[in-house]
């Protein structure tokens, strides 16, 4: 009879495998419990990595940098009055790609160093010239005046003071204080401005190191002819950016042009360092379920030494042997990573407003990041976590069920479990 | 009655040499089982070294570059640092902290704010006075002079600047800079310096805008008179406690001064510290919770396994508290033995990066982000090598406790008829 030994039609093998799973429920719910842990770690912690890069960025680009500056050649060494890009109007390439579609939001902006004076005290600050109505959704000062008013045209005379800028300052909404700047020909241009409206941001260097007011109004305090210091654009995706780049600088020929990474490479690096992360903290939380998952499997398959024999012995094939353990070890990953999907779903739900850590503020803020950690879930890393347990999953079983398909029928019968 | 004495004593020997041999009656899962906690102890000891060597790092260099371990301050400038709140006499009181501390770390400073004007260029500064011959001790700037010298004496008429100041200001050694502020008494503050020297801190916030010159002519320039705004103390940061005491003793009289440690000056640097060890504990949980289920599968299929065994013992008249401490032990025995292999392996590992160093891609960026080099040496102590370990060990023999509770329930009849 040996002889004829069969392929068990597929439904048998799945059906054996299934009841296998089930016979020690404890130790199958257990081994589920530790998968569906380890999946929801890895989604989870990674959303909240991933939450907390993001927002690094975001207040990295909304920091005046957009997706991509233009300069005059120099300026970003020596950010003075003396380098600037010629006015818009001269250059119509320019001036139709950043009304063309691939761009979303753009605003030209003159930027110089200067010193605030209050009646109690003095201090360095960058004096932005701004059109109010283009950095509503291009930087962080369109929309984070908390208190007061926000300026009206590129002709507004008032002045946009920071939060912390203004207890510094020991002054007020409403109150004057004194710019002073460098004109083009290095005299002291100085100029007197009510403040209008005050802005809270995350980041107190940015409170404290930057006040705004009318881009004309800066023109004709620094006395200076046309041209601009910048022009800050966004483009559709701040990880694709080559394309704009490209046709950026093929519209300003002579200009400085350059993306966000470029001017901060701390950022671009923490893009890196960030993918590495998520390989390893997958790599690790894998590892730590693989000894739990091979030794489960090893431990179902020695106990059924006997029967496996006992199969074979009546005609089973050690590859359909070899299956019956791959396939009750793919519905266990399987069962165990859904419910770790759905118990990842569950638990970043609720946070979707983000999770308050006002309590260490000065903390994140040394660190570039704001006092609100808001998950970001991104699929290719749910995908990958999914992915990486089930594949290597399957893998680490394999040694198990090669185990047990090599069984041979007499020996497995007559021994006993020790 | 002397019987009472020795029982618990030959009750303790019987189990541990029950639980070792219980142990390895299936060598391949112990292993295993093993081989999950050393995994999970070998990555905590050596992440835990990484950590703390790091911030000890990101610590001491932040410190020493110019903020010390503490600083002497007037009342409430630390909030807000109005030029008026001041130390009044302030030398003399630097020379009492040296005598009582023995420390020679001890250097006074003022700070002022000022227009500074080359040839080409107006900026505003933060100026700062400082006593050249203590700054060097409590400060690293004087050591990372890029051209030039540092400043020669307290009284001498010189400046030294930090590099991009330098660049924006388009000015050489030598060249003379203009500077127009107020003093603390609110008058007009001018002077002309020339430039001595310029530094490169690595610091963007530092090298932007500082500008250091000799406390004697700051005093004479801001009319500050025999004043500093604060006293910079550093040395040895586990002495902190006792030179903190000395200190405090001092200026106890003195209603207007307080002492502030680097935690109350800097504190961001702190909170970065505990926002990141706490977020990498919660990672270290999961870790260790995954290593827990491993370890209470294995000790539930044990018990599973032997509820025939155990029949018979019940039958025989052992007890279930007996049968309880046999498997406890055995489960520590397990988890003490996977716990001392990987206290071994984790420490010789990071012993190893401790002498090599570690680098990953990305760091340098990172490193003058945070004050440190792009190269970590990881801490090997104890309390990187045992925390991580011990949480597992605890974790672990905590996992045992289902298996107990599920033989508590076993009847002698009953589990003779297992199969």
């Amino acid at each position: 009879m040996s002889t004829d030994k069969q392929n068990i039609s597929w439904s048998i093998v799945f059906r054996i495998a299934w009841r296998n799973l089930w016979r020690n429920h404890r130790r199958s719910l257990i081994m589920l419990s530790a998968i569906a842990l380890g999946l929801w770690g890895m989604i989870w912690m990674t959303a909240l990595m991933r939450g907390v890069v993001d927002q690094m960025i975001d207040s990295s680009i909304k920091t005046l940098s957009g997706h991509i500056q233009i300069h005059a050649p120099g300026y970003l060494d020596d950010p003075s009055i003396e380098y600037l890009v010629p006015s818009l109007d001269k250059s119509p390439a320019l001036q139709s790609l950043l009304e063309s579609d691939d761009v979303v939001a753009w605003s030209q902006r003159i930027r110089v160093p200067a010193v605030i004076r209050s009646e109690r005290d003095v201090l360095a600050v960058t004096l932005v010239g701004i059109d109010p109505a283009r950095e509503k959704g291009l930087s962080f000062i369109g929309d984070s005046v908390t208190e007061g008013d926000y300026l009206t045209s590129v002709n507004d005379k008032k002045l946009l003071v920071g939060k912390k800028l203004l207890e510094r300052l020991e002054t007020k909404l409403d109150r004057r204080v004194v710019l002073m700047s460098q004109d083009p020909e290095n005299n002291i241009a100085e100029r007197g401005f009510r403040i209008s409206g005050m802005f809270d941001t995350d980041l107190e260097a940015t409170e404290t190191g930057y006040v705004f007011a009318g881009l004309e109004t800066v023109r004709k305090m620094l006395d200076m002819g046309p041209g601009i210091s910048e022009i800050s654009l966004l483009g559709h995706d701040y990880r694709e950016l080559d394309g704009l780049l490209d046709k950026t600088r093929s519209s300003a020929p002579d200009a400085d042009v350059r993306t966000w990474i470029e001017k901060d490479p701390y950022m671009g690096s923490m893009l890196a360092v960030m993918d590495g992360f998520v390989l390893v903290w997958f790599a690790v939380i894998f590892l730590a379920l693989s000894f739990g998952l091979v030794n489960t499997l090893l431990m179902a398959v020695f106990e059924r030494t006997r029967e496996i024999g006992l199969v074979q012995a009546l005609g089973m094939k050690s590859r359909n042997i070899l299956f019956m353990v791959l396939i009750e070890s793919i519905i266990m990953l399987l069962i165990g990573l859904a419910a770790g999907n759905i118990l990842s779903w569950l638990t970043i739900l609720p946070l979707k407003d983000g999770i308050d850590v006002s309590s260490v503020a000065a903390g994140m803020e040394f660190a570039g990041m704001s006092s609100t950690l808001l998950p970001a879930v991104k699929w290719p890393d749910v995908l990958l976590a999914n992915a990486l347990v089930l594949v290597l999953g399957i893998a680490a079983s394999l040694f198990p069920a090669w185990r047990a398909s090599r069984k041979v029928p007499i020996e497995a019968i007559t021994r006993v479990w020790q | 009655m002397p019987f009472t004495a020795t029982y618990p004593i030959i009750v303790t020997n019987t189990t541990l040499t029950l639980a070792w041999r219980n142990i390895w009656r299936h060598p391949r899962r112990t292993l295993l089982t093993i081989a999950a906690m050393v995994f999970a102890d070998v990555l905590l000891v050596f992440m835990l070294g990484l950590q703390l060597g790091q911030y000890q790092m990101m610590i001491d260099n932040t410190l020493s570059l110019f903020s010390g371990q503490m600083q002497v301050q007037a009342k409430d400038y630390l909030d807000e640092p109005q030029m008026y709140r001041t130390i009044a006499n302030a030398d003399p009181l630097a020379d009492k902290i040296r005598q009582e501390t023995g420390l020679q770390a001890v250097s006074p400073r003022a700070y002022g704010f000022a227009l500074a004007s080359s040839e080409k260029r107006t900026i505003g500064v933060q100026v700062t006075g400082v006593d050249p011959a203590f700054e060097d001790r409590v400060s690293t700037i004087p050591g990372l002079i890029e051209k030039g010298r540092f400043l020669s004496s307290i009284s001498a008429n010189e400046a030294v600047i930090g590099s991009t100041l330098a660049n924006n200001l388009k000015i050489a050694i030598g060249d003379e800079l203009t500077l127009m502020g107020s003093g603390k008494d609110g008058s007009i503050a001018a002077t002309v310096l020339p430039v001595v020297g310029i530094f490169n801190s690595g610091n963007r916030d530092l090298d932007r805008q500082m500008m250091e010159m000799p406390l004697g002519s700051f005093r004479d320039v801001f009319a500050m008179g025999n004043d500093a705004h604060s006293i910079i103390i550093a040395g040895n940061r586990n002495m902190a406690d006792v030179y903190s005491l000395k200190i405090d003793g001092l200026i106890k009289e003195n209603r207007n001064l307080r002492l502030h440690d680097w935690e109350t000056l800097l504190p961001g640097l702190k909170q970065a510290i505990q926002a990141d060890f706490f977020s990498a504990w919660i990672m270290y949980a999961l870790l260790i919770i995954l290593v827990a289920f491993s370890m209470l599968n294995t000790m539930l299929m044990s018990v599973l396994e032997r509820t025939h065994e155990f029949g018979i013992l019940l039958a025989l008249g052992v007890r279930h508290g007996k049968l309880g401490r046999i498997i406890l032990t055995e489960s520590f025995v397990l988890a003490f033995t996977g716990m001392t292999v990987g206290v071994l392996a984790g420490a010789l590992l990071t012993y190893y990066f401790s002498i090599n160093g570690i680098s990953f891609p990305g760091m340098e960026e990172m490193g003058a982000r945070f004050n440190i080099p792009p190269v970590i040496t990881p801490e090997v102590s104890l309390r990187t090598v045992l925390p991580g370990p011990l949480a597992v060990l605890i974790a672990t023999v905590f996992a045992s406790i289902y298996p107990i509770w599920h033989m508590r329930k076993l009847r002698p009849i009953e589990a003779l008829q297992a199969a």
